[in-house]
């Protein structure tokens, strides 16, 4: 599950480097689209729907916040 | 008799001293503290050069200061251009070579980043210096702004432009009272209006909100930038400060749409609802129209070189999905007029032709751009007898049955993308003969996937990190391309020119 979070978040932005131990949105590393296509991408990947109420700074910051929100969605 | 937006905001004062003006996250400025902040702000530039009808840079986060150093720069009796934080060092570089503001009024955070780009000559203040003015003469600023003419500048907001460097575009205060008065007839704004403000400080989103703190005591409530990307928190904060006006670019709010999210919040203050800069599906509108049937909802019409908007719909009806939205009438003392391309006026329906604006909302020009501002605000073919202006938008429309404008397209390169006005060939420019990254190119947009793409010919493929990293040090990352096609060749017209239809075509099916 990691290694392929981290395959579609570089496929929207190959210049940043994903799997660093960095916040995401205080460094700008994703933008308003970025998000909607990080989330259409994760919801087809893990056949899921992410409920719009979960899509907050505190759950898309890091790589460990995103892959914790996919496990409370039932990926394993 | 209105003059200068100024006065408007010394009114409101009067009226209305211990209210909020602006609200940014934790913090909050009443409207007399605003003034003061502004004043002494005011104070500093007259004292050090006192210039008098010339721009002023800003390059600071939208935040209190940043509203108080548009108003002090108003007060000097100067213009204000902001500049986005977040773009590229040489881009703004490029405006301030262009502009030569006569200060730049930022802090000692974020000047960093345009040391090495600022002009020599070009006078600094640092907000959080300790050498401000602590006292003020409200007297003698007030005396010298009565000398202004309602032509004068307000404010330059840049716009992308296809040689590189964006054009800043100067409006007058006329015209934003103008707009500021049918806007409040129209829609009846009181004095409680508590704005909830998405747009950067860049757009003229925030110089109508702005006016607004100005003429009708409006508060002002800074929704942080990066929550956008977060629309759940957004609309918490609307519910939070019981925001009744916003007004945003449709992007958001077609993601609001596409995610339920009305489902879980009420919205119950909200009363008003504007949106521009893009077309907003009617599909999506029609989410938003059912969810808040207590809304009065207004698409507005308007390029950057008209002050604001010149056309409105206020949607009062259903629309089926499929239809797409006016944009309506023009606003109470506006003149549009569509030509089609032997330079007639279009007056029957179902006719394309390219809409024109004539009338007091137009920009001054295109400062220090003698020749762009002649190519786009031209002599009204229509007038033979005295010289008279209009501004040719490039954009392609046509009225329908009941004498509405409906929009169809553009004429040229410019596309909006997540509500940015982008000129195509600006990119292209870049990346051929800026950066010098490829021999020749191509750049398109794909409007089902909302992605810049660019098609290229070079002796070797570059990869696509490699690319983005390098076009996002001359353009913001909105512009950048998000596909890339390496080409032996370009497809070119029989005259030699790249077939830019071609690929237009090819991309969008």
């Amino acid at each position: 599950m990691r290694g392929r979070v981290i395959e579609i978040l570089n496929g929207i932005r190959p210049e940043f480097d994903f799997s660093e131990d960095v916040n995401f949105i205080e460094a700008r590393m994703l933008d308003s689209l970025d998000l909607v296509n990080l989330v259409e991408k994760l919801e087809r990947e893990f056949s899921i729907v992410i409920d719009g109420l979960d899509i907050v700074t505190d759950n898309f910051s890091s790589l460990e916040s995103i892959l914790n929100l996919l496990k409370k969605n039932g990926v394993k | 008799m209105n003059i200068n937006l100024i006065e408007m905001f010394e009114e409101s004062v009067a009226k209305n001293p211990q209210k909020i003006a602006v609200i940014d996250k934790d913090r909050s400025i009443t409207f007399s503290a605003l003034r003061q902040q502004a004043m002494l702000l005011a104070q500093k530039i007259i004292d050090t050069v006192g210039c008098q009808n010339k721009p002023i840079a800003v390059f600071l986060d939208k935040s209190i200061e940043c509203v108080y150093s548009d108003l002090g720069i108003l007060y000097s009796g100067n213009f204000y251009m902001n500049l986005d934080i977040y773009t590229p060092t040489e881009r703004i570089g490029n405006i301030l070579k262009l502009v030569e503001p006569c200060f730049i009024i930022s802090s000692s955070k974020q000047i960093q980043s345009i040391a090495n780009v600022i002009p020599a000559h070009t006078n600094v203040i640092l907000l959080d210096d300790e050498t401000q003015a602590v006292t003020f003469d409200d007297t003698v600023i007030l005396s010298r702004i009565s000398k202004m003419i309602d032509t004068d500048p307000s404010c330059i907001i840049n716009t992308s432009g296809s040689t590189g460097t964006p054009k800043g575009v100067v409006l007058n205060h006329r015209s934003f009272f103008d707009f500021t008065d049918w806007a409040i007839d129209t829609f009846k704004f009181g004095d409680d209006l508590v704005m909830g403000s998405l747009s950067p400080a860049v757009f003229d989103i925030y110089s109508f909100e702005l006016c607004m703190i100005m003429a009708k005591s409006a508060t002002l409530v800074v929704l942080p930038a990066h929550k956008a990307m977060f629309p759940a928190e957004i609309l918490n904060l609307l519910e939070q400060y019981k925001v009744n006006f916003i007004f945003w670019v449709p992007t958001i709010m077609v993601n609001i749409a596409n995610r339920n999210l009305l489902a879980s919040f009420k919205l119950e203050s909200l009363k008003t609802i504007w949106f521009a800069g893009e077309v907003f599906p009617t599909k999506q509108f029609n989410y938003w129209h059912h969810h808040l049937p207590h809304v009065t909802f207004a698409n507005l019409y308007g390029p950057i070189e008209i002050t604001l908007d010149c056309t409105y719909y206020i949607i009062d009806k259903d629309i089926p999905d499929e239809e797409p939205l006016p944009i309506g009438r023009p606003c109470r003392n506006t003149d549009i007029i569509i030509l089609d391309s032997e330079n007639r006026a279009v007056t029957k329906p179902n006719i394309e032709g390219e809409l024109c604006v004539r009338g007091t909302s137009l920009a001054m020009g295109y400062y220090n751009n003698p020749e762009k501002t002649a190519l786009a605000f031209v002599q009204n073919p229509l007038n033979k007898s005295y010289p008279e202006l209009i501004y040719r938008t490039g954009d392609m429309v046509c009225y329908n049955e009941e004498g509405l404008i409906m929009f169809k397209g553009r004429k040229d390169n410019i596309i909006k993308h997540m509500g940015y006005r982008t000129d195509l060939g600006e990119i292209e420019h870049v990346i051929i003969n800026t950066l010098k990254l490829v021999k020749n190119g191509c750049v398109v947009y794909n409007h089902a996937n909302k992605e810049i793409t660019l098609f290229y010919e070079a002796e070797q493929e570059l990869s696509v990190p490699d690319f983005r990293k390098k076009i996002g040090q001359a353009l913001p990352k909105y512009m950048i391309p998000a596909v890339y096609h390496h080409l032996d060749l370009l497809q070119r017209n029989t005259n030699g020119k790249i077939d830019r239809m071609y690929y237009k075509n090819m991309v969008n099916g």
